[in-house]
């Protein structure tokens, strides 16, 4: 028996029960009707229940709906992500720079964090709309044709737009205090050592925060596919081709009531997130290792 | 040596400068989308049909027809009216019921949330055992999957339940949502071990001392915390369109996007109704929403 660190028995009564509803919860809500998620997936229907291997997950793999939201939300992800990570980072340095009054640019930058999606969007269609402010002002400088820009192949990053306007302030925040936490003298040394500006950026205060980097670039994944809702919102039940995403499949398929078409789905989902924040967190491991306590 | 410093000095005013109008760009546009919502909803409905009749009566029908000139994207409406929100707040008890909605879907959870989640960071930040080191695990990767992944088991359990189409199926996997235990466990294990020793040598039992020592300390996260469930439940969208077949339970975010078409001249009026509580609370909490965010940093903790 290893020694514990605390004195005194720390699993008493108490301790324990304290866990008990949270757990059951979990139990109840997550864990139980995920390993029937997982059974459906395997089966042919709820009713037989004859055992078909991965023909569930042929099927939808088979299927062009499903396709094209598997595309779609790959897409939107990566063109979300990347500037959602890197722009919070700028911001968090602007706010670490000597610009007068940064609690109150800090309030604004976080604002649309409390401003509900449901309420803006109405600004999104007055701007993006083929009748909108964003065509009159291009025809307007440039006599630009107008586009129906949530219809056409932009649709994506007008979508992207109102994640990173959302989001941003957010991961601002995470890049912040993780700065807080850094060692002064460390910096204080490498610039009495003549560090340059962008020496003390990119060999110290990058590699301290690669484990932020690493946490934004999962969350604003994982934010990224909760992006059904700004297309939502903006476009109703059935939207343009492009905007067609994981979330519409899945509610689509929940219509119809296919179980073996939803839990398939949910399990491929889950697979490629365990993939990525794996990949991520290897990563994580071996370039900034070094520097985590 | 005194006008190398006046250059240092000066360079670094100009690039303070250019900092700051960058910082000033960015803010006006993290800041104009709410503003134009708040300006708009003062307008008179018939300033905004003028304004935007156009854009919300061909919304769904897409008819492909360019019209110039007829947007006006305004920054100060013609003359301040309350128009808007008389006509919500007394001839349209639908948007008051749908706000109600709202409250009664999310309320439930950011309490009961939070209450189960102090109990059993209590009890995740103090037990030293393997198998609750496993089931943390768990509930930390439960906490990383999509809603695509849990709103089927979600639906299964509803229905097995017979809880579907009721606001239950909503509230209670809200309730069991690991998010609140995950952030207060990390919290709770910095409370100094010191504490708990001193109160339990003054005799305390340890229930007292969760309740006058831990809950006391861990305060302005538990907050936090409640600011941060606020804020994602208010938001839902998915939820309701999945177990609430029944439209009239819908929180007023679904039905947002429905009046958007159909009574322009008030939408501004609601979508700011609806973002008052949020707001509110981000002029009240502001510093609980930036602590909740730190510590919400850093998946191993």
């Amino acid at each position: 028996m290893k020694k514990q660190k605390r004195p005194g028995n720390t699993n008493t009564p108490f301790a324990v029960l304290s866990m008990v509803p949270s757990i059951a919860g979990v139990l109840i809500f997550f864990i139980l009707p995920f390993f029937t998620v997982v059974y459906y997936s395997i089966v042919d229907n709820p009713i037989t229940h004859e055992f078909v291997g991965l023909e569930n997950f042929k099927a939808i793999f088979g299927n062009k709906a499903f396709i094209t939201a598997a595309k779609n939300t790959a897409v939107l992800s990566l063109i979300t992500v990347p500037p959602a990570v890197v722009l919070s980072m700028i911001l968090a340095m602007l706010m670490e720079s000597s610009i007068p009054a940064k609690s109150g640019f800090r309030s604004i930058f976080l604002s649309p964090v409390m401003v509900p999606a449901a309420s803006v969007v109405l600004i999104w269609q007055v701007v993006f709309h083929y009748n909108g402010s964003l065509n009159s002002w291009l025809l307007e400088a440039f006599g630009a044709e107008p586009v129906d820009w949530l219809k056409s192949k932009y649709c994506l990053v007008v979508i992207a737009l109102l994640f990173l306007w959302k989001n941003l302030g957010y991961n601002m925040i995470l890049y912040l205090s993780a700065l807080a936490g850094m060692p002064k003298d460390l910096l204080e040394v490498a610039e009495l050592e003549g560090a340059g500006r962008f020496y003390r950026f990119f060999r110290i205060k990058l590699r301290y925060l690669s484990p932020t980097v690493i946490f934004v670039t999962i969350l604003s994944l994982i934010n990224s596919f909760k992006l059904f809702r700004e297309v939502y919102l903006l476009t109703g039940d059935y939207p343009y081709e492009g905007l067609y995403l994981m979330q519409h499949y899945m509610n689509n398929t929940f219509r119809t009531l296919d179980y073996q078409k939803l839990s398939s789905a949910a399990i491929v989902m889950m697979i490629v997130m365990i993939v990525i924040i794996g990949t991520l967190i290897h990563f994580d491991n071996k370039f900034g290792g070094d520097i985590e306590e | 040596m005194k006008a190398l410093t006046m250059t240092k000095k000066v360079k670094k005013t100009i690039f303070t400068v250019l900092l700051t109008i960058i910082a000033v760009f960015s803010a006006v546009v993290f800041i104009l989308p709410t503003l134009l919502t708040i300006v708009n909803s003062f307008m008179t409905t018939s300033e905004i049909n003028a304004n935007y009749g156009v854009i919300f009566s061909t919304a769904s029908g897409g008819s492909h027809t360019y019209i110039s000139d007829k947007i006006n994207l305004k920054l100060i409406p013609d003359k301040v009216s309350f128009d808007q929100y008389k006509t919500v707040l007394l001839t349209s008890p639908d948007y008051l019921i749908k706000f109600w909605n709202s409250v009664i879907l999310t309320l439930p959870v950011v309490i009961f949330q939070t209450a189960v989640a102090v109990f059993a960071s209590y009890g995740f930040s103090r037990v030293k055992s393997r198998i609750v080191d496993a089931i943390f695990m768990v509930y930390i990767f439960l906490m990383l999957m999509p809603y695509q992944v849990t709103m089927v088991p979600n639906y299964i359990v509803a229905e097995k339940l017979n809880i579907l189409d009721t606001r239950w199926a909503i509230i209670l996997p809200g309730i069991f949502s690991p998010f609140a235990v995950f952030l207060l466990t990390k919290v709770m294990k910095r409370v100094p071990s010191a504490f708990y020793e001193a109160a339990m040598l003054d005799g305390a039992s340890e229930f007292s001392i969760f309740v006058n020592v831990y809950v006391p300390v861990c305060r302005s996260a538990i907050f936090s915390v409640m600011v941060l469930i606020f804020i994602d439940y208010w938001n839902m969208v998915e939820q309701p369109l999945i177990l609430l077949s029944d439209t009239t339970m819908h929180p007023l975010s679904v039905f947002l996007s429905k009046i958007n078409t159909q009574e322009t001249g008030i939408a501004f009026a609601v979508a700011v109704i609806y973002m008052i509580p949020p707001m509110l609370l981000f002029l009240w909490g502001e510093d609980y929403l930036v602590e909740g965010i730190s510590y919400s940093g850093g998946v191993k903790g």
